[in-house]
């Protein structure tokens, strides 16, 4: 893969869901799970998606690893169009590219070994020889810094920072370009994230990983990311450098989302700046003709009601989907 | 000092275990003033859900008991009642919000006949009254449509939604104690912010203490007024909140806090690692070592700390502590 341009690239990225239709004769309603996403995410870094459980974040991710049918749109990863993959090609191209899961206890198979789920992905790619690929889950292993002696232990032995681990082993096994991590340490203590967090970032400068970091923890996203992207029903409403959202966030959303935060550090919470938003989003299915922040919005006018706002550039890296943003 | 709404003393609460009896919560005592809020703080398998659990009297037996101590609330000492008495004070006096609404609502009933069932029980209103109160009750957490959304099944709402009507449910019989155990953990933080908002008004309303359990110290910063920090069973540390945020004395309240990425006001290019607390919280069957249950994590650790348990030391008027390395330069703390 060549070394220049960015590592992925997404152009108006559309994941459909057919619902069931109602009645015999009832047209079969579709949900627009995510609708026209484009983003680019630059190597060796991390590019963060935030937003509420049902934006869309975790369909994003499946379906950058082809896991969900795309509907419409153009995925590049380096020079190879993923989306043109099928069968054998599309099996092999995924070393490049592997996936942390959110639960470390569902996502490991509970019949085998430790050392044979990091194992697996040598063999399903033929990566070395057999002897080369036993050192080499010994080496993954103290990479993330489990034990030699745990090796041989089945996944119920180990607690859920260590199966984190053994998740975080095999994906990094093939020596992928990109790793998605789907909100990885979500499921884990407190003490125990902080562990987890630390090992990503280490990986990360050791073998120049590219890391797709999903998670609705504004906390974490702001310590692991480069750059973010802010999701709302499906579309990305705001994006920027991660000094610029943080500091300067534009979207009404990303300023509540920020604000609903709880915050232990006494300078934030005395700043007594809150934007509450109240009630749900919209039905997915039957959305507003308008911005789908806007019934939700403390803005608002009447425009964003009748007009669907475009993400357009308002400064350098940043850009903004809402009409009163200048 | 006023007398305390609720006082727990020495609580020791003893499970049975395949390896032998071993105390989940060992020797905790604290005191709730009447209407302020105070957060237990600490990881999961702590025992702070467990005293939660002990306070409702709904401790799991076997293979749980209650083995010393007492649970003293307006006089009444909550261990040696009744079951009939302590089902009197459930729901009535001290309830409890818990962390999965979805799990802990009833799918086959409408969430109006949920709310009326408490109000009938402890409050003794005939059907209709019920009903005309748990309309007023959802209406109070703020749910559109009060009177169509009281015949609705609770998965016909959202999380959010549901998490509301456990509130009500909760606050239906004005009780004096609220428990809330995670109570936004299973939500996304603007519905959290929702939440925290609505139970801060609702406590201003009926003056009701509560107590939340969590692990977020955003979110004890947000509610709290004092803090328990628990950490395998045993107290190790309480104190007002602003005390405990900026001045934390316990090697666990510390590394609690700082290995957490909390929100920075203002962000710049800066990012060093994070500072990890090694190892975890030891399994059960090690609860009730005789010396300090931090010790294998502590990076302060000495010889005393394997040998006997710290009792807790007051640092200042409002702050105590239970650790060797605090004892032992006590009075001249770094704070």
């Amino acid at each position: 893969m060549p070394d220049v341009g960015p590592m992925l690239e997404l152009r108006g990225v559309e994941v459909r869901f057919n619902l069931k239709r109602s009645g015999l004769f009832g047209v079969a309603p579709q949900l627009k799970a995510v609708d026209g996403v484009s983003l680019s995410v630059q190597r060796g870094q991390t590019m963060a998606i935030v937003g509420e459980s049902g934006s869309g974040k975790t369909t994003l991710a499946l379906a950058i690893a082809r896991l969900v049918p795309i509907a419409k749109g153009d995925i590049q990863m380096g020079d190879v169009d993923l989306l043109s993959l099928r069968g054998e090609s599309l099996r092999t191209h995924r070393r490049h590219m592997q996936f942390i899961f959110q639960d470390p206890y569902s996502s490991l198979n509970p019949r085998l070994r430790a050392q044979n789920i990091v194992r697996e992905p040598l063999d399903r790619f033929g990566i070395g020889s057999v002897q080369s690929r036993i050192d080499r889950v010994q080496e993954l292993f103290e990479q993330v810094g489990l034990r030699q002696d745990q090796l041989r232990l089945f996944p119920h032995q180990f607690s859920g920072g260590q199966r984190q681990r053994i998740g975080i082993a095999r994906a990094i096994a093939s020596n992928p370009s990109l790793v998605i991590c789907d909100e990885p340490v979500s499921a884990l203590d407190v003490g125990v994230q902080a562990q987890i967090l630390n090992l990503l970032r280490r990986l990360q400068n050791d073998l120049n990983l590219t890391y797709l970091f999903i998670s609705h923890d504004l906390g974490v996203v702001q310590h692991m990311c480069d750059s973010i992207a802010v999701m709302y029903m499906g579309k990305i409403v705001e994006q920027a450098d991660r000094e610029s959202l943080f500091n300067n966030p534009k979207h009404p959303y990303t300023q509540a989302l920020l604000s609903a935060v709880p915050s232990a550090d006494p300078n934030r919470r005395n700043r007594g700046h809150r934007t509450t938003i109240t009630g749900d989003p919209p039905n997915p299915i039957d959305l507003p003709p308008g911005c789908r922040f806007a019934s939700r919005c403390p803005l608002v006018v009447d425009q964003c009601r009748t007009e669907l706002p475009n993400l357009r550039v308002v400064d350098r890296t940043h850009r903004v989907a809402c009409h009163l943003v200048e | 000092m006023t007398e305390p709404l609720l006082s727990v003393c020495n609580l020791t609460v003893e499970f049975t275990i395949r390896g032998g009896v071993v105390p989940v919560i060992d020797d905790l005592s604290f005191e709730l003033a009447a209407g302020e809020t105070l957060s237990l703080v600490g990881e999961s398998g702590c025992g702070k859900s467990m005293t939660a659990l002990a306070i409702m009297g709904l401790i799991p037996s076997p293979p749980g008991t209650i083995s010393a101590g007492s649970i003293i609330l307006q006089g009444e000492d909550l261990v040696q009642v009744t079951d009939a008495r302590l089902r009197e004070i459930r729901g009535n006096e001290v309830s409890m919000v818990f962390q999965e609404p979805m799990t802990s609502l009833n799918p086959v009933y409408t969430v109006g006949e949920q709310i009326a069932e408490t109000l009938r029980r402890h409050q003794g209103l005939t059907r209709r009254q019920a009903q005309a109160q748990a309309i007023q009750m959802i209406d109070a957490v703020q749910i559109p449509l009060p009177d169509r959304r009281v015949h609705d099944y609770p998965h016909q709402l959202s999380g959010g939604m549901r998490q509301r009507i456990m509130i009500a449910m909760a606050l239906a019989c004005q009780p004096k104690i609220l428990i809330a155990d995670e109570p936004t953990t299973a939500l996304d933080v603007t519905v959290q912010a929702q939440i925290f908002d609505l139970m801060q008004n609702l406590q201003k309303e009926t003056g009701a203490a509560i107590i939340l359990i969590t692990h977020d110290m955003g979110s004890v910063a947000e509610m709290a007024e004092r803090v328990v920090v628990m950490y395998a069973g045993r107290k190790i540390e309480d104190g007002r909140v602003e005390d405990i945020l900026l001045r934390p004395q316990h090697p666990y309240t510390r590394g609690l806090i700082a290995c957490v990425p909390h929100l920075l006001d203002t962000v710049t290019s800066d990012r060093p690692y994070l500072q990890e607390v090694p190892g975890m919280v030891p399994p059960l069957a090690d609860f009730g070592f005789e010396g300090c249950m931090f010790a294998p994590r502590c990076n302060l650790v000495k010889d005393m700390c394997w040998q006997q348990k710290p009792d807790a030391t007051k640092l200042t008027e409002t702050q105590s502590a239970a650790c060797w390395e605090l004892a032992s330069n006590n009075g001249t703390t770094n704070a």
